[in-house]
């Protein structure tokens, strides 16, 4: 006989109690960063089309850029679209069933994570 | 009875695919774009302009962006589908992003050859 009691089960939709394992860290990191990117898209389209208009808004976009506050919000976007590519690269690997073990998808997790920080300083410094 | 098979939209597997044909794409991009600055001799206002001039980058962005505004649709309407359970207002956010993608890409052809 089937016991029809509901059992309470435990329901963890806390967002604050649950522990994320890393590849669920890069995975809504992966969708926050694609939702930020699309919403800077005319930002970033208007600082592109200032620094080719002419000389004189090629100036402008120069010291609109080189504002602090500018300069750590366009670092983020930076940070933003390399952890989106890495991430994505790390789908098409995924993909072609290359590191779908457990610990191959959290090891390629952890250097998806790292190597975007990593490489979006190596940018920023390069670009600055 | 009648056996009707539950069937999706038909567009996840062209979409899937297309997700990953557009991230390529933009992969090849990107590691030309930094070339392109890592070689620019001097970033001044006329050395830049030369760059943006020769018709690789042009059409090169141009296809980038092409690959890029439909990455984003297929991102964005995924997101809208997982947290927007409103027909309407779902309805109404799409049309809204797609202008928004078609106006961002007649904007990019205005920038390129302007």
């Amino acid at each position: 006989m089937t016991s029809t009691v509901a059992r309470k089960r435990p329901k963890y939709l806390n967002l604050m109690q649950i522990r994320l394992p890393v590849p669920g860290i890069i995975s809504i990191m992966h969708r926050v960063s694609g939702a930020v990117l699309f919403l800077m898209i005319p930002l970033l389209l208007w600082l592109f089309q200032s620094s080719l208009q002419s000389a004189e808004t090629f100036q402008q976009f120069r010291s609109v850029v080189t504002h602090p506050l500018m300069k750590l919000l366009l670092l983020g976007l930076l940070w933003g679209y390399l952890h989106h590519l890495l991430a994505g690269v790390r789908h098409l690997f995924l993909d072609l069933h290359i590191g779908i073990e457990l610990e191959a998808a959290r090891r390629s997790s952890l250097i998806v994570l790292i190597g975007g920080i990593l490489l979006t300083l190596a940018v920023g410094v390069a670009l600055w | 009875m009648v056996n009707r098979d539950v069937v999706g939209a038909h567009y996840g597997l062209r979409d899937w695919l297309a997700q990953r044909a557009t991230a390529v794409v933009m992969l090849v991009y990107t590691l030309l774009l930094l070339l392109a600055l890592v070689m620019l001799p001097k970033f001044d206002y006329w050395h830049w302009k030369a760059l943006w001039s020769l018709p690789l980058m042009q059409y090169a962005t141009l296809l980038f962006m092409a690959a890029l505004l439909f990455h984003a649709w297929v991102g964005v309407r995924n997101i809208f589908m997982d947290y927007i359970k409103l027909p309407g207002l779902r309805l109404m956010l799409y049309v809204l992003v797609i202008f928004a993608l078609i106006a961002y890409g007649a904007w990019s052809v205005q920038i390129l050859w302007g």
